[in-house]
């Protein structure tokens, strides 16, 4: 069979990393192929030598059987690889056009032909069932018509090559469905696909064979048809994983969080959160679900004090909280795992004992009268990175920006937890992290909750709000849209309700 | 590691500084190691020169601190100057107004100096913490300000004998100049502000890295988002970081104005609290490092008159070679790169 690009032996290293270990990774023409492998597995790596962006130590690199030399961009484009990156390239104030002749405008004497070029992109959005309107504005669009309008870009040039990087990621469930269908319709065209991704569901749905990196090496390329998910995750991982959350069935008990009536502001003053109200107990795990941008960020905000609330109460164990003060707060027993770990969660340039200090520095034995105890700090570092599998080259000196994404999200996970809240809210505990530390962090919230504290889990992943949740809550336009028990529906309808379709029965 | 790193690219970037001083001097047609050798003859041949020295490197080691303290917390003065006008404004006119002994004038001048700049700085704190101005923006119009507050206030209130434009000259009693250590370097301008130099640089070195005072100023510094999220008072720590940052400056001002110098000149806004951002990027912000940059700027300034008198060399090299190490240091990266590398590249053939 023809294959269009072959990547052969590629090595590529970075101060102290091998990034890629003689990896060879052939793409046959008109398939979708997938590439799987956790977080620094060397994915990205690989492709953004395919794209031009890095130069390998070695290897060569064949497009249409013929050895070539990418050296930036500009020359993969010319050979008709496009790559839809996992943060849009886009310019906001333009339109869909505008943003799509960018940097190959086509020109009468001083002026823009826009007409030519919008009628093209029309004729493209149609024949790929894309469905974009080429004179709409980047901002007034949705994330998952942006995500298009990239493709769209690709197609403009010509791009025999598609690579997509972790699509999904921002995509509704809805939304998703529809990218498998275009991408369904590119294969179609005979268009070649590479698929980075670390969701074996995708890969099951949509790719016929799945390339797997693990630390940089290749471990094998699999007919996707013929492997199970569970087969593909080993081979990821390198170990067994279990996909189901071990969690027995719990009475849950008193309420810990008491939300009512709750008005919160976005930080452009439009009503984010509306009349929100919402329980969460002792013993349960209330998942939240809802797409990116409905109100959850604000919600989380109020709710642990980093946003001022305009109207309704917080009662949190059976305290008024509603104007409490973040410390007062974390002091009540509130815990919180940030959405942005480096945002909010890590001091990047701390180290891991100074980060494991953030919110209780003031107290003993970390430190007394105004002066830090140094000894104190190094021993709860130690002891934290031990019990949460912190991992990191230098122990508890090692600064956090050096630290992969995982460990980063285990520190906060430990550091939170190991406060002892009477609730957790965490936020998204595991976007981006690999399989294993999914596994790892949802063990330890399900023993919250086995250990009788409330836990109030915020994600957009679906799949993690359906398996560790004990009721679902969606959020739709920062109102409560729905409110069910896991076994009681599907994706289907939580997708419904997160789209703000309101459904009857309340759990 | 990261401390050699940094004593690698300041004396790196001090290197180049002088081979560049060099050139210059060749270009001139003057030899560069006779200036040189004037240069720092002029800083360090004899006790009242290293005493000169120390003086001029006094008030760039508080300016100098201000910087880097401001900067450790993640903001970027440029009002040292405006501070030290006002830290020296304050002591002088204390000094001129009160009749007290010695040592109780010297400690009410130096406290009313500490928080006359504590006071100033706080303002572009307060702007920074509430309305998010600038504060590279506000602390340069308060420079301005304290500029033209001491313009009209000096001939208004303590207007000297013979000049208009100067004050009138502080009494011996309201002096940091000391005999014993005017005697100990043989009559050169070197006062108690040195003292005062060294104590800050430690008292600051212990804020930073030994107190929750310093554990929270530096982690607003880092990362405000994650700060704010474990709780710490963002505002508060803003104001109280540049108020800090200005009481040094402040503390700058009275050991130039009442201890270098024995009065207040107007229409000056003084060189040393922009050398201060000099000296303190030099010293990669550590409070001994700026210590150690400062002492060698004063070298650098007290040697580049000698060398002037000594050679046909301009003083304004000595400028250059300031300048040319500046340069070096704010571009620094490149030497961490090439430190790294050549730290590679012996660890492979080791």
């Amino acid at each position: 069979m023809e294959h269009i690009v072959e990547m052969l032996n590629v090595s590529k290293s970075f101060p102290g990393i091998l990034a890629n270990d003689d990896i060879s990774i052939q793409l046959r023409k008109g398939e979708i192929h997938a590439l799987l492998g956790e977080n620094g597995a060397g994915k990205s790596t690989l492709m953004s030598i395919l794209f031009g962006l890095y130069k390998a130590d070695s290897g060569v690199i064949k497009v249409r059987g013929k050895e070539v030399q990418i050296h930036n961009p500009n020359v993969a484009n010319a050979l008709g690889i496009g790559m839809v990156h996992q943060h849009f390239k886009l310019v906001h104030n333009f339109t869909v056009t505008e943003n799509i002749i960018l940097g190959i405008e086509p020109v009468n004497g001083p002026f823009l032909k826009t007409a030519d070029a919008s009628r093209r992109i029309k004729e493209l959005s149609v024949r790929y069932g894309l469905d974009v309107d080429p004179d709409a504005r980047i901002e007034d669009i949705s994330v998952g018509m942006q995500q298009r309008v990239e493709i769209l870009k690709m197609l403009y040039r010509d791009a025999e090559v598609l690579i997509f990087d972790e699509p999904t990621a921002v995509l509704t469930p809805q939304e998703i469905v529809d990218l498998m269908k275009i991408m369904r319709n590119l294969k179609a065209e005979d268009k070649s696909i590479i698929l980075i991704t670390h969701k074996l569901k995708e890969i099951k749905a949509i790719a016929e064979r799945c390339t797997v990196i693990r630390r940089g090496k290749v471990v094998g390329t699999v007919d996707v048809a013929g492997t199970s998910t569970q087969v593909m995750a080993e081979m990821m991982v390198g170990r067994q994983v279990s996909f189901k959350v071990d969690k027995r069935d719990r009475e849950p008990g008193e309420v810990v969080l008491d939300i009512k009536d709750l008005c919160v502001q976005s930080s452009r003053k439009t009503q984010a959160v509306k009349n929100f109200s919402l329980q969460v107990r002792r013993g349960e795990i209330l998942g939240l679900a809802g797409v990116d941008g409905n109100g959850q960020t604000e919600l989380v905000e109020a709710l642990t004090g980093l946003r001022k609330a305009e109207s309704g109460s917080i009662l949190f164990m059976g305290k008024d909280m509603t104007h409490a003060s973040i410390r007062g707060r974390i002091r009540g027993g509130m815990a919180h795992i940030p959405e942005d770990r480096q945002k909010r969660g890590l001091v990047l340039d701390y180290t891991m004992e100074e980060n494991f200090i953030l919110e209780i520095y003031g107290l003993e034995p970390f430190s007394k009268r105004g002066f830090i105890n140094r000894k104190a700090i190094r021993a709860h570092a130690a002891k934290l990175m031990d019990a949460f599998d912190v991992r990191a080259g230098q122990g508890t000196l090692s600064i956090a920006r050096t630290m992969s994404g995982g460990n980063q999200q285990k520190a906060i996970v430990g550091r939170e937890i190991s406060h002892d809240p009477e609730l957790l809210i965490a936020v998204q505990p595991t976007r981006g992290l690999d399989v294993g530390s999914i596994e790892y962090i949802h063990k330890r919230l399900v023993e919250q909750r086995d250990g009788g504290k409330a836990v109030l889990l915020v994600s957009l992943e679906l799949d993690e709000v359906m398996d560790l949740s004990d009721r679902i809550a969606v959020i739709s336009h920062g109102e409560l849209t729905g409110m069910k028990l896991p076994a009681e529906t599907n994706e289907g309808e939580i997708g419904l309700m997160m789209a703000g379709v309101a459904s009857g029965g309340h759990a | 590691m990261n401390r050699t790193r940094s004593l690698f690219t300041a004396l790196a970037a001090v290197l180049l500084g002088l081979v560049a001083g060099a050139i210059f001097m060749a270009l001139t047609g003057a030899d560069p190691f006779k200036g040189y050798s004037f240069l720092f003859r002029g800083g360090l041949m004899n006790l009242e020169r290293i005493g000169n020295t120390l003086a001029s490197a006094t008030t760039l080691v508080l300016t100098g601190l201000s910087v880097a303290f401001a900067f450790r917390t993640g903001l970027f003065s440029i009002g040292a100057a405006g501070q030290m006008l006002i830290g020296g404004l304050v002591a002088t006119a204390l000094g001129l107004s009160l009749e007290l002994s010695k040592p109780l004038m010297l400690f009410v001048m130096l406290l009313g100096a500490a928080l006359g700049g504590a006071l100033w700085a706080s303002i572009p704190g307060y702007l920074k913490a509430k309305f998010n101005v600038h504060e590279v923006v506000s602390t340069i119009m308060m420079n301005w300000l304290a500029y033209w507050v001491v313009y009209y206030s000096i001939p208004a209130y303590f207007k000297g004998t013979f000049l208009e434009t100067e004050s009138r000259r502080i009494p011996e009693y309201a002096s940091l100049r000391v005999d014993w250590l005017s005697d100990l370097f043989k009559g050169s301008y070197i006062n108690l502000g040195l003292i005062l130099a060294i104590g800050a640089t430690a008292i600051i070195a212990l804020i930073l890295n030994r107190t929750t005072l310093g554990y929270e100023l530096k982690a607003v510094g880092f990362n405000r988002h994650a700060a704010e999220y474990a709780g710490i008072d963002v505002s508060r720590n803003i104001i109280m970081a540049l108020g800090i940052s200005g009481a040094l400056a402040g503390l700058a001002g009275a050991t130039f104005y009442a201890g270098y110098s024995v009065n207040m000149q107007i229409g000056v806004l003084p060189a040393a609290g922009l050398d201060g951002i000099a000296v303190a990027l030099l010293g990669a912000n550590s409070p001994w490092g700026v210590f150690a940059s400062a002492v060698f700027f004063g070298i650098l300034h007290s040697g580049k008159g000698f060398m002037n008198a000594m050679t046909d060399i301009p003083p304004e090299i000595g400028d250059t070679i300031i300048a040319t190490i500046i340069y070096f240091a704010a571009t620094s990266v490149l030497f961490v790169r090439f430190y790294d590398f050549l730290r590679r590249k012996f660890k492979k053939e080791a």
